[in-house]
């Protein structure tokens, strides 16, 4: 079987693209963490990165990349990309990647990311795996092999795109490091001509907050739904450690924090040092968030909730009482 | 105004178990449901239908058990459901599946608006959304949480990275509905009485509709998976911490700096 696959690999696709999110100004924390896996791809396939940049006066952005491992970053500058939209997105990029011809596409699994990777994919005739939590080469066929975790996160599916080009994924923020930002690597820009075509949204208002990543805070504090009632003081207690406020699903459904602020599988996965987590039960899609955690505390009134079998320190407690504990002894130190 | 609203049916997740001797996955004991946030696609489109009017139809891509669940759609208030069902459509990745339901909605004709769920719960790719409307060369508003209609014109909320954005655009056009953002009403109990006896889910197969029998199912696919893999349970120490509430706190605490400090 896997000799036929090989044999059915399109020829003159080469090269890793890794498209470059960007908002206020700065790159996207997942675009620079999917540069350093693309270094790692590119190594394995004798090939090198480039960065694909669509915004309105990049190119200081586009420099940036180079200095977290690009070798090369297309930009495509207009102000008519000044603000993400479908249509001017995928015309852009989906026409650069025609020509260009890369083996390998790389985006964020971000909301806008996926808006573009899915159109883009069937634009391309190509194959698109989503929220890759894995990125490998294979040894022998040099296919791109990513792990695409489904059924709440706990099962992960090793998908490959054999006879299509490019082999398009999208990958899960927070789940790979950044790499080193070295000032002194070379690489070259490359401005390219830009033809936007009809763009059929228009964006009437964007607002973006300036929020806290809660994928790279170190300490985060998590409240389930045990701790609706205790919001307030889940924040200060996130606040005098200098952490993150995350919430499960039911709480970002109920609005009372963000989306950005959910963990679990169709949140964020978050790698703090140490998640603290309120009044959560320990469903499935929630604990698969909290995975790469260094170290997990559960505190639960449920001296037998399913969250403490994913916990290293398990404390059976009502919430009311232990938050105002806590909050006085962290005064204190 | 016409509204198609996409649907698939998924077990329950925390009911799915798997079989790490044979590799995959056993769904046979886990309920099945409607995917949650096409619930909240369907409950905008009857938002949007008691104030425009117009009708809603449901379409799904499954095996033919899905039609119980069309049934209930059809109580919560659409109008008609169409279930694509055929052996041909197995094993399709999102390419296959959103160029099948790009095609069904081709047949239904005269639609001005395609609602979806975000993404599914079981393989949660979030990519036929945005397949399907560029197989039915569309806009599209992914992850939205409100939708208005005012005239031609269709006014939505998305959520975007740390906020979220306002989108104005002609109809046709394909959204997707975040999940949560919104609360499903519930089947009612006569027209659910109605549904499971009177009304007939229309089932298409692949001759009904104009596809490319390369471009369906399986063969249709660009993505094989390899094998499915259960990711390890992360290894937690599971220690209690004990006694008054100050020194449970005092324990946390002292966890948290030590924590800090690797």
């Amino acid at each position: 079987m896997t000799p036929m696959v090989e044999a059915m690999q399109p020829e003159g696709f080469k090269g890793v693209f890794v498209y470059l999110e960007h908002s206020n100004g700065q790159l996207e924390g997942v675009s620079l963490e999917i540069l350093g896996k693309a270094q790692e791809l590119a190594g394995k396939l004798s090939t090198d990165v480039t960065g694909v940049i669509l915004g309105s006066n990049v190119r200081d952005l586009a420099e940036e990349a180079v200095q977290f491992g690009a070798n090369h970053v297309l930009i495509a500058d207009s102000p008519e990309l000044a603000q993400y939209t479908t249509d001017a997105f995928s015309n852009v990029l989906g026409a650069l990647v025609k020509e260009r011809k890369p083996e390998i596409l790389l985006l964020g699994a971000t909301h806008d990311g996926r808006d573009l990777a899915g159109r883009l994919a069937v634009r391309l005739n190509t194959g698109l795996t989503a929220h890759a939590v894995q990125v490998e080469v294979e040894e022998n066929s040099k296919l791109l092999v990513c792990g695409v975790p489904g059924f709440g996160g706990n099962i992960v599916a090793m998908c490959k795109c054999p006879r299509s080009r490019p082999q398009m994924a999208t990958v899960r923020p927070g789940i790979f490091p950044v790499p080193q930002r070295n000032s002194s690597r070379k690489g070259t820009l490359e401005s390219v001509p830009v033809s936007i075509g009809q763009v059929r949204t228009k964006i009437l208002e964007r607002s973006v907050k300036e929020g806290v990543d809660i994928t790279k805070a170190e300490v985060i504090v998590i409240a389930g739904r045990g701790a609706e009632a205790h919001l307030d003081e889940v924040r200060k207690l996130a606040d005098s450690f200098g952490g993150a406020v995350g919430v499960t699903r039911p709480l970002a459904d109920k609005e009372l924090m963000p989306r950005d602020h959910q963990v679990g599988s169709t949140g964020c996965a978050v790698a703090p040092k140490i998640a603290i987590v309120f009044g959560a039960s320990g469903a499935a899609h929630f604990v698969s968030g909290i995975r790469e955690a260094k170290a997990v505390i559960s505190i639960n009134r449920d001296q037998s909730a399913p969250i403490n079998a994913y916990a290293d320190y398990i404390v059976t407690e009502d919430i009311a009482t232990l938050l105002p504990a806590l909050l006085k002894s962290s005064e204190k130190s | 105004m016409r509204t198609i609203v996409c649907m698939k049916i998924v077990p329950r997740t925390e009911e799915v178990r798997f079989d790490p001797q044979t590799k995959t996955v056993d769904r046979s004991k886990a309920e099945n449901e409607i995917n949650q946030p096409d619930k909240n696609a369907l409950e905008m489109a009857l938002a949007l239908k008691s104030k425009h009017g117009g009708d809603v139809i449901l379409l799904a891509m499954g095996p033919p058990f899905f039609e119980a669940y069309l049934r209930l759609g059809i109580a919560m208030g659409a109008d008609d459901a169409i279930l694509l069902s055929d052996r041909a459509f197995a094993g399709a990745d999102t390419y296959p599946t959103s160029y099948t339901i790009a095609a069904a909605i081709k047949r239904i004709g005269n639609y001005d608006l395609i609602l979806c769920g975000e993404e599914s719960s079981d393989a949660s790719t979030g990519q036929v959304p945005p397949g399907i409307a560029e197989w039915l060369n569309i806009p599209q508003v992914t992850y939205a949480t409100q939708l208005e209609i005012n005239g031609n014109l269709a006014r939505a909320k998305r959520t975007v990275k740390g906020g979220y954005e306002i989108v104005e655009t002609q109809m046709p056009l394909l959204a997707s509905a975040e999940l949560g953002s919104n609360s499903p009403r519930f089947p009612d109990f006569r027209k659910k009485r109605w549904a499971d006896k009177e009304f007939k889910v229309k089932v298409w197969t692949a001759a009904d509709l104009e596809v490319d029998p390369n471009k369906i199912g399986g063969k249709g696919s660009h993505t094989i998976v390899e094998e499915l893999v259960q990711l390890p349970k992360p290894s937690r120490r599971m220690l209690r911490i004990t006694g008054s509430p100050e020194d449970k706190a005092a324990l946390i605490l002292q966890q948290v700096k030590e924590a800090r400090g690797k």
